[in-house]
């Protein structure tokens, strides 16, 4: 193997990781609207069609809820489905076979038969696209037993999870944000997996726990190297899986810093941050110095005009703020 | 011909023409990134529009999808709010909330249009439902696209029309292409207009490319369903001379518009605004200088718009969860 070295963006290295697994593995197939379209999946299905052909990378009619239930019941009968939403809104037809069918599906047949299935949907939002082409819904799916959901945010957990969700025996969901796809990282070229409901501690710090999952962690990261510049000591954790959650990641730094902020590109009420703020109350209340500050989109669908927009997604300058409201400033050590 | 008044073949080919002009008046705006909201045009599609609202009256419902401005124009919505709206200004249609996609006027009956492939077509159906419950004489049209055929609940609605006898009348804007796919790559019978038949669904196909064919289809329509014997499917075969989104696909930089330039040209001969002007003048129902004069004035009403849309504001930042709920 070559270099360790080699960056890749991440729509690349999510392309690289179907490449790699549809050669090693012929169970695995791509089904979904738009996968021979750059306009809908980016660069993340480049090339398949041609290597694998259209019998495993299917370019579907608009059908969401018979596309999925089709490779619900793919899954069922010894096929790896990826089935891809090119929007997470237009997933929302398929909520069927994906909580009631394959959700259910282990536990409601005593474990006699598993759905190996990936829910692979990109969020793509922002540019005026307004209510129905903005949707992140990553906590619906987290909430239902028998899901799991991973949200990479950087190009090498991009292409090993991939990987993870298509060897899982279990339904998994598989977010991505039109926002990461051009940003590059270190992706090893062989393939590899990174663990299900495990974070990431991104950096070390002492004063304050600030956890993040996908696209908010460009703003996370930022916001952890300005607070630095003042002496405030991020810890920084990427979850990369929201369900399960890596709790033990989370409370053991919490214990450490007595102080959480959590920041989410979902809306606020009964969102990612409100679970993570209810466990850590549940498991770690005695640490606790300070009240959690949690960072989210308000509870308002997403609006067209580009004004509403910039007050609409959260930014650095909202973490940065957040923190600061329960962290106070220390002097600069000389 | 002869049997239109002039007044109602004028007016044809002037909503014809304002959808047109209101179009291609994008095209630079978009180019230039002064419109950043996805813009769907429907040049080339007018007659679909025209035609159906054409038989249309005021409290008839319209519903639409993500290409709609000229669904939005031929209900009788006001133009300058449209584009307004396009530029995401507070005084758009939709408060710049919604952007193109999201287009309405209650008052005219324009009930609203979204992007999700299918979306509206139930809510049609309900509006249809609405006016069978409160015995009311009214019609409702669903305007959906080729593409939106694929999806289920098409079929789950016109069966519960079908059951119900609603007054609702699904027009299929069959123009080959959903996004990038090929009607053929989603069909495997492109009959369209066949889909309707196994619900007991009266249906016809009709050249979406002459406003006249189309308004004679709507007109058995909307008969059809105010006599209580609805629900009415129509396909309008016709085509988009623009791209899916934006003024073509591969200006833009992503080469999706597959479509064959041969294809293309066939269409641009077929072009419904120009041919219909053509057969006003040969028929000698407009003068050239008519012509000329109702140019003239589009124009203008269209810049008007563009002004009215440039010296409005952007909603305010304080106002952002202004409309989550009543």
């Amino acid at each position: 193997m070559s270099s360790n070295n080699r960056k890749l963006q991440y729509s690349l290295a999510g392309n690289e990781a179907f490449h790699q697994i549809m050669e090693e593995d012929e169970s695995v197939f791509l089904i979904g609207q738009g996968v021979k379209s750059p306009w809908y999946v980016g660069n993340t299905a480049r090339g398949l069609l041609e290597r694998f052909g259209p019998e495993r990378v299917i370019d579907t009619p608009v059908s969401e809820n018979a596309v999925t239930g089709a490779a619900v019941g793919a899954a069922i009968t010894g096929m790896r489905s990826v089935v891809v939403h090119p929007r997470m809104d237009f997933m929302i037809y398929a909520l069927d076979p994906i909580i009631n069918q394959a959700a259910n599906w282990y536990y409601m047949n005593g474990g006699k038969s598993s759905v190996p299935v990936v829910f692979w949907s990109i969020i793509n939002r922002g540019g005026e696209q307004a209510a129905q082409h903005s949707q992140a819904l990553h906590t619906i799916l987290a909430h239902i037993p028998g899901l799991k959901v991973v949200m990479p945010s950087t190009p090498y957990d991009a292409k090993g999870l991939m990987i993870s969700a298509i060897r899982d025996d279990n339904p998994v969901v598989y977010i991505d944000d039109r926002w990461l796809h051009n940003v590059e990282g270190v992706v090893p070229e062989e393939i590899y997996e990174v663990p299900i409901g495990k974070g990431a501690i991104r950096r070390k710090g002492n004063d304050v726990t600030l956890v993040g999952v996908s696209f908010i962690m460009c703003h996370v990261l930022e916001a952890a190297a300005e607070l630095a510049k003042e002496n405030i000591d991020v810890e920084v954790i990427d979850l990369r899986t929201i369900k399960p959650l890596d709790k033990d990641l989370v409370l053991k730094s919490v214990k450490k810093t007595g102080r959480l902020v959590v920041a989410d590109g979902g809306w606020k009420t009964y969102g990612l941050t409100a679970e993570i703020s209810a466990f850590v109350f549940e498991e770690a209340f005695y640490s606790i110095k300070a009240p959690v500050v949690r960072v989210t989109l308000p509870d308002s669908p997403a609006p067209a005009s580009s004004v509403l927009e910039k007050a609409y997604y959260p930014t650095t300058k909202d973490i940065v703020e957040a923190i600061r409201r329960i962290v106070k400033k220390k002097p600069v050590r000389r | 011909m002869k049997k239109y008044s002039k007044e109602f073949l004028q007016k044809l080919y002037r909503t014809m023409l304002r959808i047109r002009v209101c179009e291609e008046s994008l095209v630079d705006p978009i180019l230039k990134k002064e419109v950043l909201c996805p813009v769907h045009l429907c040049s080339g599609e007018e007659a679909v529009a025209v035609g159906v609202c054409a038989a249309l009256d005021d409290k008839d419902f319209v519903f639409g999808n993500h290409r709609s401005h000229g669904h939005f124009i031929a209900k009788g919505g006001q133009v300058k709010e449209m584009v307004a709206e396009i530029y995401v200004k507070e005084t758009g249609c939709s408060r710049g909330r919604g952007g193109s996609m999201h287009l309405i006027d209650p008052e005219k009956g324009m009930l609203g249009s979204a992007p999700i492939v299918s979306g509206t077509i139930s809510l049609a159906v309900g509006a249809a439902l609405a006016f069978s419950i409160r015995k009311e004489k009214q019609v409702s049209v669903s305007f959906f696209g080729d593409g939106a055929t694929n999806e289920g609940v098409l079929f789950e609605c016109m069966n519960l029309a079908a059951l119900r006898k609603l007054p609702v009348i699904f027009v299929c804007e069959n123009n080959f292409y959903a996004t990038h796919m090929p009607v053929a790559e989603c069909r495997p019978d492109c009959n369209i207009v066949d889909i309707a038949k196994p619900f007991n669904i009266s249906s016809v196909r009709v050249d979406g490319n002459n406003v006249l064919d189309v308004f004679e289809a709507a007109k058995q329509a909307v008969t059809a369903c105010r006599e209580g014997h609805g629900p009415f499917f129509i396909e309008a075969v016709t085509y988009r001379l623009r791209g899916h989104v934006g003024p073509d696909d591969n200006i833009q930089g992503l080469h999706t518009d597959i479509r064959p330039q041969e294809e293309v040209d066939i269409w641009k001969k077929k072009d419904p605004v120009i041919n219909f002007e053509k057969q006003l003048l040969d028929n000698d129902i407009l003068s050239e200088s008519e012509v000329s004069k109702i140019k003239k004035e589009i124009d203008k009403e269209i810049r008007e718009a563009h002004v009215f849309a440039d010296n409005s504001s952007y909603p305010k930042e304080s106002e952002l969860n202004a409309y989550v709920f009543k």
